[in-house]
């Protein structure tokens, strides 16, 4: 029963990566840059909606739906103000940046919400756990929502890229960015678009993972966003699909290792894994060969 | 007849290479007007300028009338400028039909229709393989494609860099003659070309480009005729 119910937790986790590594994935796909302060924005999404409920007394749904609102606004102006004036510039001033994003929103957090870790209450607070086979197997509201959740928006936006309007111009932005500009697509727009809808996606991960992990603090969307960073990479940096793959087997690996192996090298042995299949596939599972355009 | 492009004086930088010094020329209503000129003389960046991709740091880039010279690339596809660039840049991950969806990004709505069939006259090819992903189309579609993407903008103008580059000369025949066909139904047309032979035969005037700056210009049987166009152009 240990390994079913291993494989539950894992799966849990892995939606969550999932979730957050789309936010990755889809803005490096779209705009070549690897946006470092992605996973802050998870830990701004679980503040918000912490904040919401806590203070204001508002139902944690309702939260949810103001954080993702916010943490999308946020990832609006986060481009616009940050990343939007270095396009063309080198991808390294643009990194820099992003690094530079993440320790100012951590510390944003920390001057307004302090270093002491908040308890977060639970999306889920007083639904049934479901225990099945003599209760050996427990399945917590918790991760049966993130796995469905993930499912839902990996077929929302699968069906999002590849059949609206919208959608598709971010795929040819994706593919050139000036091929885009001559059919009229607005790429700014387009860019704009892929953190709205990243960012918004983060706050879901954020609210998602502090449900299961209660515990909120300035640095809690650190740790989240490098490990959904490598769900990305391993996946294959640019898929959407790669990014579902990728977040599931980490969070697996990441679970049974702590189940198995050791606790402590957990982390080791998920990062190991990534630099074996890096090495066997540097472009991640599902990745597609690039050929740099000269 | 009337002026549909004006080019005025543009001057185009990359970095501190200085790559375009003074570029004038115009384009009328119905007419083929061919660049032609060495690689690197700075015949695409002429036409990256036009389509809002380059900027000019002095000078003026009419179109119909309004100046565009600062105006967005893609704010220019709506305005009736369409642009095929070298190397085609079809999107090589999506199908024939969705790449000429992008194509008609700016199409008024109940134009697409008309257009999607146009573009299925003019390039019967194209009709057979709508589901196709484009990347696995050969060459001499993929311009074809890639044309076909422009026309679903219903343009003015349609510019074309390097139309023939890399066909066999039977595709490259095919292409030109599809050009021809365009621009007898209306369509006026800037095109530039390596294969100056080719470009100054259906040529209506043609300018030649040298190092960024415009030596020569004429009607394209004239060029053709000239001496310092066939001895560095025609092979002699």
């Amino acid at each position: 029963m240990t390994f079913l119910n291993s494989l539950i937790s894992g799966l849990s986790l892995g939606s969550v990566y999932a979730i957050i590594a789309l936010g990755y994935t889809m803005v490096y796909g779209i705009s070549k840059m690897l946006n470092f302060a992605h996973g802050d924005v998870i830990m701004v999404g679980g503040y918000v909606s912490f904040c919401l409920t806590m203070y204001v007394g508002m139902n944690g749904w309702v939260a949810l739906l103001i954080a993702m609102v916010v943490c999308t606004l946020l990832g609006i102006i986060i481009e616009r103000l940050a990343y939007r004036p270095l396009r063309g510039t080198g991808s390294l001033a643009v990194l820099i940046t992003a690094i530079g994003v993440s320790y100012f929103l951590q510390n944003a957090a920390l001057l307004i919400w302090g270093a002491n870790p908040r308890v977060f209450t639970s999306l889920f607070n007083g639904a049934e756990t479901i225990h099945a086979a003599n209760g050996q197997l427990t399945i917590t509201p918790e991760s049966l929502f993130t796995i469905i959740a993930n499912i839902v928006i990996m077929i929302v936006l699968t069906l999002f890229v590849s059949k609206t309007k919208a959608g598709k111009a971010m795929r040819a932005v994706s593919e050139d960015n000036g091929a885009a500009q001559l059919m009229g697509i607005n790429v700014n727009q387009s860019i704009s678009m892929t953190f709205a809808i990243g960012s918004g996606l983060a706050a879901v991960a954020g609210v998602l993972m502090c449900s299961a992990y209660p515990v909120l603090m300035p640095t809690t969307g650190a740790m989240p966003g490098i490990k959904a960073f490598t769900a990305a990479v391993f996946g294959g940096i640019g898929s959407i699909p790669g990014a579902m793959i990728g977040g599931l087997i980490l969070g697996i690996i990441e679970i049974f290792s702590r189940a198995y192996i050791s606790t402590e090298l957990s982390d080791a042995i998920v990062f190991a894994c990534l630099i074996i299949v890096l090495l066997v596939k540097p472009t991640g599972l599902l990745g597609k060969k690039v050929s740099e355009k000269v | 007849m009337g002026t549909v492009l004006t080019v005025e004086n543009i001057n185009v930088y990359y970095g501190a290479i200085h790559a375009i010094k003074g570029i004038s020329f115009d384009v009328n209503r119905g007419e083929i007007v061919t660049l032609i000129g060495a690689n690197g003389a700075g015949k695409s960046t002429t036409l990256h300028t036009v389509s809002g991709l380059l900027r000019s740091k002095t000078g003026d880039i009419e179109f119909l009338e309004s100046s565009i010279a600062h105006t967005a690339a893609h704010k220019i596809v709506s305005m009736g400028i369409s642009h095929v660039p070298e190397g085609r840049r079809i999107f090589q991950g999506m199908t024939v039909e969705e790449n000429l969806q992008m194509g008609a990004f700016v199409a008024k709505k109940d134009r697409i229709a008309h257009n999607l069939e146009y573009v299925y006259e003019q390039f019967p090819r194209l009709k057979e393989r709508t589901k196709q992903i484009a990347g696995t189309l050969s060459g001499g579609e993929q311009q074809m494609l890639a044309m076909g993407r422009a026309l679903m903008s219903d343009p003015e103008l349609l510019m074309l860099d390097e139309p023939s580059m890399g066909l066999a000369p039977i595709l490259v025949d095919q292409i030109f003659e599809i050009i021809q066909n365009l621009n007898k139904a209306g369509t006026t047309i800037l095109l530039v070309e390596q294969n100056a032979q080719m470009a100054l035969s259906v040529a209506d005037r043609a300018y030649v480009i040298e190092t960024g700056r415009i030596t020569l210009s004429g009607t394209g049987e004239e060029l053709a005729k000239s001496d310092e166009v066939r001895k560095a152009y025609l092979g002699g």
